[in-house]
Formats: C-alpha cells, sequence, structure tokens
C-alpha cells in the first residue's frame, strides 16, 4: 500500500443513489457487532408503530421490513443497499437492541442428518 | 455485549434455521432460471461491493489502480417447515472474486453445477473450485433446446468427474427438474457423510 490518500473514488463514472452507502454508515465497512452472514435471520424487537422517529432512515426501513424474520441477503435485495451496508446498520441496530439476529449454527453430527433429513422431505412436499 | 436476547421479538417466536445450496456454472448456464424454477418468491438481488487491487489481472497499465466493482447474486427462497428455511444462491460467473465463493460455500450444504454441453468447459471453475474446497456438489446437465445430445457418461469423461459425484440431467426451466436436482445433491450429502464401509 502506498502512503497517498486516495479517496474512495465515489464522485466519478457511475452516478448512484443520492445518498451513498459510504454516508450512511459514516464511512464504515465492518459492523460494530455481529457477523452478519448472509443467511442469518434479523427480526425487529420493535413494532413497526413503536419504531423511534429519530432513527436515520435506513435503520427505520429494516425495523419496519424486518416485522418478520428475513435473511441478511433479502434485507440487503428488500432495501436495494449493498451487504456491506447492510451489515454496518444491522450492527449499530443489534448494539441499540433494536432487532436480534441469529446466525447459522453448524448443526453436530445427528442434527444435521435430521436437517438433511428435513430438508429432503420439505423439496418432496413441493 | 448482547445482552438482548431475552428480550421478544416483534416477530414473535423462535428465529428459523436456515441453510443454501449454491447454483453454479458457467455465464449464460441457466443459473437464475434454476433458482426462479423452484424458488417461492421471485429471485432477489443482492449486491456485494468489492475492492479489488488489481488481483489476478494480467493489465499491467492499472497495476496502482484501486477499483470498486459490484458484483451481484440472485437468490431465491424455499421454507421448508415454518423453523426452516432453505436459500438458493446463484453463484457470480466472476470467478475471480474468491473471496466471494469462500463466503458463499460456508456452511453450504453443496451444490449444484450447472453444466450448459455447448460451453461445457465453462463450468470448469466451479467443478474445480468445488472439489478443491470439499463442498459436495453434483453436476446438472442443462438440456437446453438445440444444445448438442451427449449420454450422461460424455459428459462425465468430458468433465474428468468424481465416480461419486452424481451427475442428472435437468430442465433448469422446469420446477420438478430443478427440484429433483436439489434432492439429488441432498441425498449425495447424506450419502457422502454416512461411516464408509469397512473392509
Amino acid at each position: 500500500m502506498s502512503g497517498q490518500t486516495d479517496g474512495p473514488g465515489w464522485a466519478d463514472d457511475e452516478a448512484g443513489p443520492f445518498v451513498r452507502p459510504y454516508a450512511m454508515t459514516q464511512g464504515r465497512t465492518r459492523p460494530s457487532e455481529g457477523e452478519f452472514d448472509l443467511i442469518a435471520v434479523v427480526v425487529s424487537t420493535q413494532p413497526a408503530a413503536s419504531i423511534r422517529g429519530d432513527l436515520p432512515p435506513e435503520q427505520a426501513a429494516i425495523l419496519n421490513l424486518c416485522q418478520r424474520p428475513l435473511s441478511v441477503a433479502e434485507v440487503s435485495a428488500h432495501l436495494h443497499l449493498p451487504l456491506g451496508t447492510v451489515r454496518v446498520l444491522l450492527g449499530d441496530l443489534l448494539g441499540a437492541g433494536l432487532i436480534l439476529t441469529s446466525g447459522p449454527r453448524p448443526a453436530a453430527q445427528p442434527q444435521r442428518h435430521h436437517l438433511l433429513k428435513a430438508v429432503i422431505n420439505g423439496l418432496n412436499a413441493l | 455485549m448482547v445482552s438482548t436476547l431475552s428480550e421478544p421479538a416483534a416477530g414473535g417466536g423462535l428465529l428459523p434455521s436456515t441453510v443454501k445450496i449454491l447454483i453454479a456454472g458457467g455465464f449464460g448456464a441457466g443459473k437464475t432460471t434454476y433458482v426462479g424454477a423452484v424458488s417461492e418468491i421471485e429471485p432477489l438481488t443482492t449486491e456485494e461491493r468489492l475492492t479489488e487491487v488489481g488481483v489476478g489481472i494480467d493489465d499491467t497499465s492499472g497495476v496502482d489502480a484501486k477499483t470498486t466493482t459490484t458484483v451481484a447474486m440472485d437468490f431465491g427462497r424455499i421454507t421448508i417447515t415454518s423453523d426452516l428455511v432453505l436459500y438458493l444462491f446463484g453463484t457470480p460467473g466472476q470467478d475471480r472474486f474468491s473471496y466471494l465463493w469462500d463466503e458463499l460455500a460456508l456452511g453450504a450444504i453443496g451444490a449444484v453445477v450447472l453444466a450448459d454441453t455447448r460451453r461445457l468447459a465453462d463450468c470448469f471453475p466451479s467443478v474445480d473450485y468445488f472439489e478443491r474446497h470439499g463442498t459436495p456438489f453434483i453436476v446438472a446437465v442443462n438440456c437446453f433446446d438445440g444444445a448438442p445430445v451427449y449420454d450422461a457418461e460424455e459428459v462425465r469423461m468430458a468433465l474428468d468427474l468424481d465416480p461419486q459425484v452424481p451427475l442428472v440431467l435437468c430442465d433448469a426451466r422446469n420446477r420438478k427438474s430443478a427440484k429433483q436436482g436439489l434432492i439429488s445433491l441432498v441425498q449425495h450429502v447424506i450419502a457422502s457423510e454416512e461411516p464408509a464401509p469397512v473392509g
């Protein structure tokens, strides 16, 4: 790495959304809390009616969306935000106690066998 | 410190478990079509922005160039039971984003590699990746209209597949066919995890 301070290059070729993902996260690229795997499930702890009005709009949008459990990938897709941005926002929400999350849990062998059988049964029933 | 776990979720109840299967193959092999054929939702797209520092690119003019590339991943969802959800992720075609492939493959049940017999070589990188990383996979030959018809053994030989790797014929547009491919994969994973017979 050279010592020069490369700009993030966000004002050149491609015009994107008006508020840059970079700005939504105050330049952070890693969540302050949590791992947020692609298929980790997120759910709001706040009923839609009691979401604080002073939250940044993107955070409020996540809480509205996650009234039922959704994966991190779905949150990113529905809000048209890059995964990295969503992870940072989710980290803040987790830190504030506004969401719950469960990562994919590596299952022990007997449990895993049971899980795979359940997937086959579920697919057969489609 | 996460001290919120005892608070009730607005969504109520426990969070569902999630599992994922990857749908891989070359560009135009029918990955998104396959996902769409079995998914209960219209395939969604999520984006990852990657900063590349000229990795593996034979372009000497841009040695110091740092570029941000957006990689899109299509995915679908199948609710297996109220507490188990299966996600299907189409792997991005750009095979040089190995970081992203690693993230996708981590914890995946396995992968369905779609092979297009008109461009069989396009699925080599996928097969190679999953073999090297020990990710269980099957090969599904997508039978396009007008594609040259090879029998399964010819494709198996051309791909130099391990005899244990299942090879199935499929139509990525057809729900039943795509579903059968997923079942074949999971059966293969179960079989490969059974203790090997002694002697």
